[in-house]
């Protein structure tokens, strides 16, 4: 049985370092957010500097394994989440109902791919702004403020949906603990990709 | 695989394209968001506005690791220092004293905004003159029950009409959260000056920098501006 290679071992790390710090951003954040609101009392400056510490290194991982000369698959694929068909947006438009031959990534997986990336920058900078407030003005520090909390909940509803999809489609759930998937699951889920991979 | 590949099979780059909208609309959000806060606030009423993220509510927090519970029965306000009769009020001395009702927004040095809370007590400047407060005091500093935090204004900032010795929030008595039941309210500075759990007023001749001002927040916490400021100006509005 062929199998194919879909995750090398730095897109792996990546992946699972990116759930860790994620994990943790959300662990943290949910008693800051809604500790404040009903006035509950819990070590609130340790979990706000896990929160912040944890946030700065949050894009790391991505940048790292992009720059580095052991980024090739990264950039590939960074590539392949670019590019899109018009077929592709229909796909998504109509929640996959139209069948075509697909990527390596489908594109609910490229949009939420672009999603994450883009709300890593988003909290990241809005986060700055909360922490090092003094240098910005005031109408900033309240943008920031009603930002990162709304892309924040965002974020959790994506990483649930995710953790769903993963939970409900076993394989492409084990091809991000073990790399590879089946010919068999790529000719359905990937077709596009399987020829791609057999034309070079 | 490169660029061209992928343009003969009929791809554009619209995901790249969908990257940047988005992070284009969080970077709008973090410049005009507090526009759209207030105008979506104005649109459906505070009441709804606070359910939203981001949106029209108190953050509370705590610096000595809880908060201090004081029935009203047992509240005392200390005044003394550079005055003629010090004097301890009560809460229902407070009660008895001529008061003021405002409606101010109330707005933190880190970034959120409540709209329109309704507060009520006396003006600090009268509690000043009761007391008879020295012509040659510079300052005055505010000591909490929660036994960490304290605050500082200038004798003029002090004086100013809509710094009040609260009592009501909401047209109730201050709850324990939000500093009661008696708490300071400066509504023309950031929310830290508004000093929560108030035990104690002190006439002083020097200014003693707060909590907040020993963690490298400036004294002078005037909402339009002048955060850089940490030298102690008295200005009047």
């Amino acid at each position: 049985m062929v199998r194919l290679l879909r995750f090398d071992g730095v897109q792996r790390s990546v992946h699972w370092l990116n759930a860790l710090l994620f994990g943790a951003l959300i662990f943290t954040g949910i008693p800051l957010y809604f500790g404040s609101f009903f006035g509950v009392i819990f070590p609130r400056h340790e979990i706000q500097e896990i929160h912040l510490w944890t946030g700065l290194m949050l894009p790391l991982p991505i940048v790292v394994s992009l720059l580095g000369p052991w980024g090739r698959r990264m950039r590939q694929d960074l590539h392949r989440c670019s590019y899109w068909s018009k077929a592709e947006l229909r796909w998504l438009w109509t929640l996959g109902r139209e069948r075509i031959d697909l990527d390596k990534y489908n594109p609910g997986q490229k949009a939420n791919g672009l999603f994450i990336g883009a709300a890593i920058i988003v909290l990241w900078v809005s986060g700055y702004v909360l922490q090092w407030f003094r240098f910005f003005p005031v109408s900033w520090r309240e943008g920031a403020t009603v930002t990162h909390d709304f892309w924040a909940f965002a974020v959790f509803v994506v990483v649930a949906g995710h953790i769903f999809m993963a939970l409900t489609h076993r394989e492409a759930m084990v091809s991000m603990l073990k790399g590879t998937v089946s010919e068999k699951w790529a000719q359905t889920h990937a077709k596009e990709w399987v020829d791609e991979e057999s034309a070079t | 695989m490169n660029d061209e590949s992928l343009v003969r099979a009929g791809k554009t780059p619209v995901g790249r394209r969908m990257f940047l909208g988005l992070v284009a609309l969080g970077a709008a959000g973090v410049a005009f968001g507090s526009q759209v806060q207030k105008l979506v606030g104005n649109k459906l009423g505070s009441g709804i506005a606070s359910l939203l993220p981001g949106g029209d509510h108190f953050r509370i927090y705590t610096i000595s690791g809880g908060f201090p519970t004081i029935s009203t029965d047992k509240y005392q306000l200390k005044v003394s220092g550079l005055v003629d009769t010090p004097l301890t009020l009560s809460f229902s001395d407070l009660q008895s004293l001529p008061s003021i009702h405002m409606v101010k927004g109330f707005q933190c040095v880190t970034g959120w905004r409540v709209n329109n809370v309704p507060w009520k007590g006396v003006p600090l400047s009268h509690i000043l003159k009761m007391v008879g407060a020295h012509s040659d005091a510079v300052a005055v500093s505010f000591d909490s029950y929660d036994n960490t935090d304290s605050e500082s204004l200038l004798i003029d900032q002090a004086h100013l009409a809509d710094v009040i010795v609260a009592y009501e929030m909401y047209g109730q008595t201050v709850t324990r959260e939000h500093g009661g039941p008696v708490r300071l309210v400066v509504p023309q500075m950031y929310g830290y000056k508004s000093l929560k759990w108030l035990s104690g007023i002190r006439v002083v001749n020097h200014v003693e920098p707060g909590f907040w001002e020993q963690n490298g927040y400036p004294v002078n916490g005037w909402l339009d501006g002048s955060t850089g400021v940490t030298n102690p100006t008295p200005r009047l509005s």
